[in-house]
């Protein structure tokens, strides 16, 4: 028979002081561990939201992103034939082709950073209809317009309605401001695609083509048709959502590996503050232990009592620590991704599996900061612990 | 009345860095049921030793130990936990009862070792509360209660296993007078009233006075 729990609760509420800057140790650890796979998961949920799953993004193959893809004007006519194509109630094909490029603009707080511009077919509203004007209108294809995401209108110079922007030896008005439902569009400027294939000189060439599946059954046969038209064998369809995650992959890889190891090296420091905790406990706690130790209670019940502890107190400071991380979901931050090459804006995001990442984590603190002391105390001689130690 | 403790050539010693501290050497002694033995002598005779090695929290270093039926000295350390949670009743000098548990749950925790249901638990725990005239303190903290009262509570707790041999380490050593002879007649209570095995150490000679037999150590012999 184990220790009663009420006898682990009362005990923990004792030791008010230290247990506090424990839980404390452990709750900031858990923050900063939570933190970091937050910040990594809305990287990829920016992203992936970014992609429709019946939406077909066609790049070039080998091309790690939309700026080194590359698709000529022959293959936009082969690929418009092409009969998966969704059409609108006129009969129209519901397609994008677009050109991507990266411009600099100024950041309001001083400095420059990488934006991406990209030029968009008429459809492209069909084809993402998360895509909504928020102010103003959406630009005049027949113009050097320009349509701004709202996370790039709220932290660049010049990137607000009225104002011009300069790029492609042309000065591009901003019309309107779009918001897209948290997506990476949202760090983006949209213009009509052959005003800025024109204002590029590329001719005909743009750098990826999406389109709306008919149905999203035929995705394999679209894959298919790719695969056996030697014109098109160069070219790789994907599905848009997929394509947008593979984007997100490096920079949340990389921001998970750098946030965990750092983590991890804070736990460290926590798990001494856990292990100094317990081991005051014991030794407080010394004539308790061989008191119930005569009374009949095993070795291995008090190991449990004191380890249960442990696992207590951390699992208090994940509740802590998870508390505080939450909080993080209302900003949004935005840092340069590396497989685009631009400013990527993006929010804190909290999901089941962090939440469970995070209890974990402490669970583990607790019990390698616990884990001696519970063996110190399981093994004292009842004898001496009657003595006091 | 049968022999209850049949203690036969039994030695202990201590090791400090590897220097032998004979403590107990060759100790015969019979206790039979229903006696109140009490144990006498200076400090340092082995009167504590020779109560943990009855209690079976020591080991002999030698000798046969056959307390209640059975050989403890033979027991491994979870049987012997076993049977002094079934057997054996602990009275130390300081109480030993647990801070952070009230009079009634320290007294059910040696009933927690036991299969008894909880509403099983709390009438046991009722009945020898009022036994040792607590009943009106079960949800008192150790600390709200007098020394007297707290030493009442560990009796509480030694009998309500309804143990075959009660151990006392100095019951009254840290109480006032009239606390240590509210306690030894409570002690004796038990001995006579409800016929318990008792073995006290005491230095205090009107505590031993109430036991049905001394016994005095002396550097480790019985004289």
């Amino acid at each position: 028979m184990a220790v009663p729990f009420k006898y682990v609760l009362k005990s923990f509420k004792t030791r008010k002081l230290t247990t506090t800057i424990t839980v404390t140790g452990i709750a900031l650890v858990v923050f900063v561990f939570a933190a970091v796979l937050m910040m990594a998961y809305g990287v990829q949920k920016t992203l992936v939201a970014t992609g429709a799953p019946d939406n077909v993004m066609v790049t070039r193959k080998a091309s790690n992103g939309e700026i080194s893809s590359i698709i000529d004007g022959d293959t936009r006519n082969v690929i418009r034939t092409l009969p998966f194509i969704a059409k609108d109630s006129n009969g129209k094909q519901i397609i994008s082709e677009e050109p991507v490029v990266v411009i600099n603009l100024e950041i309001k707080k001083g400095g420059m950073s990488n934006v991406t511009v990209r030029g968009v077919s008429q459809e492209v509203t069909l084809l993402r209809p998360q895509i909504k004007i928020k102010e103003g209108r959406m630009f005049n294809p027949s113009l050097r317009e320009l349509i701004v995401g709202e996370a790039i209108s709220k932290k660049f110079l010049g990137a607000q309605i009225g104002s011009k922007v300069k790029f492609a030896g042309d000065y591009w008005s901003i019309v309107g401001i779009f918001e897209s439902n948290g997506s990476g569009f949202d760090s983006e400027l949209w213009g009509d695609s052959d005003q800025l294939l024109n204002a590029f000189n590329r001719g005909s060439s743009v750098s990826t083509l999406t389109f709306k599946l008919d149905n999203i059954d035929n995705f394999e046969k679209c894959k298919r048709a790719f695969e056996t038209d030697r014109r098109l064998v160069q070219f790789e369809p994907k599905i848009e959502q997929k394509f947008f995650e593979e984007q997100s992959e490096f920079l949340a890889t990389f921001i998970r590996v750098l946030g965990i190891f750092i983590t991890v090296i804070f736990s460290i420091g926590a798990i001494i503050g856990a292990m100094i905790t317990m081991y005051s406990a014991v030794a407080n706690r010394t004539v308790e232990i061989g008191t119930m130790r005569s009374l009949g209670f095993s070795r291995r019940s008090i190991l449990i009592a004191f380890l249960t502890e442990a696992l207590f107190i951390s699992l208090i400071g994940a509740v802590v620590g998870l508390f505080f991380a939450s909080f993080l979901q209302f900003f949004t931050v935005s840092t340069l991704n590396f497989s685009s090459f631009a400013e990527l804006s993006f929010s804190f995001a909290l999901s089941p599996s962090i939440v469970i990442s995070s209890f974990i984590f402490a669970v583990v603190m607790g019990f390698v900061g616990g884990f001696l002391p519970s063996v110190r105390a399981a093994r004292l001689n009842i004898v001496s612990a009657l003595r006091g130690g | 009345m049968s022999v209850i403790i049949q203690i036969k050539n039994v030695s202990k010693s201590y090791w400090r860095n590897s220097l032998e501290i004979p403590v107990l050497h060759d100790l015969t002694l019979n206790v039979k049921e229903g006696e109140f033995l009490a144990l006498m002598g200076p400090s340092g005779s082995g009167k504590t030793t020779l109560l943990n090695l009855i209690a079976g929290i020591d080991r002999p270093s030698k000798g046969e130990l056959n307390v209640a039926g059975t050989d403890i000295a033979k027991l491994n350390e979870s049987g012997l936990a076993k049977w002094r949670s079934a057997s054996v009743g602990f009275v130390f000098q300081f109480y030993n009862l647990i801070p952070v548990l009230t009079a009634f749950e320290n007294v059910e925790l040696p009933l927690l070792l036991t299969k008894l249901s909880k509403s099983e638990r709390r009438k046991h725990v009722e009945n020898v509360l009022s036994i040792v005239g607590l009943g009106d303190r079960i949800h008192h903290y150790p600390k709200q209660l007098s020394g007297g009262q707290e030493q009442r509570v560990a009796i509480a707790r030694a009998i309500v296993t309804d143990p075959v041999i009660l151990v006392a380490d100095e019951p009254t050593g840290d109480l006032d007078k009239t606390s240590a002879q509210e306690i030894l007649t409570l002690m004796e209570r038990l001995n006579k009233e409800f016929k318990k095995t008792i073995v006290m150490v005491t230095h205090d000679p009107h505590a031993a006075e109430k036991a049905t037999r001394l016994l005095h150590l002396e550097k480790g012999d019985l004289v």
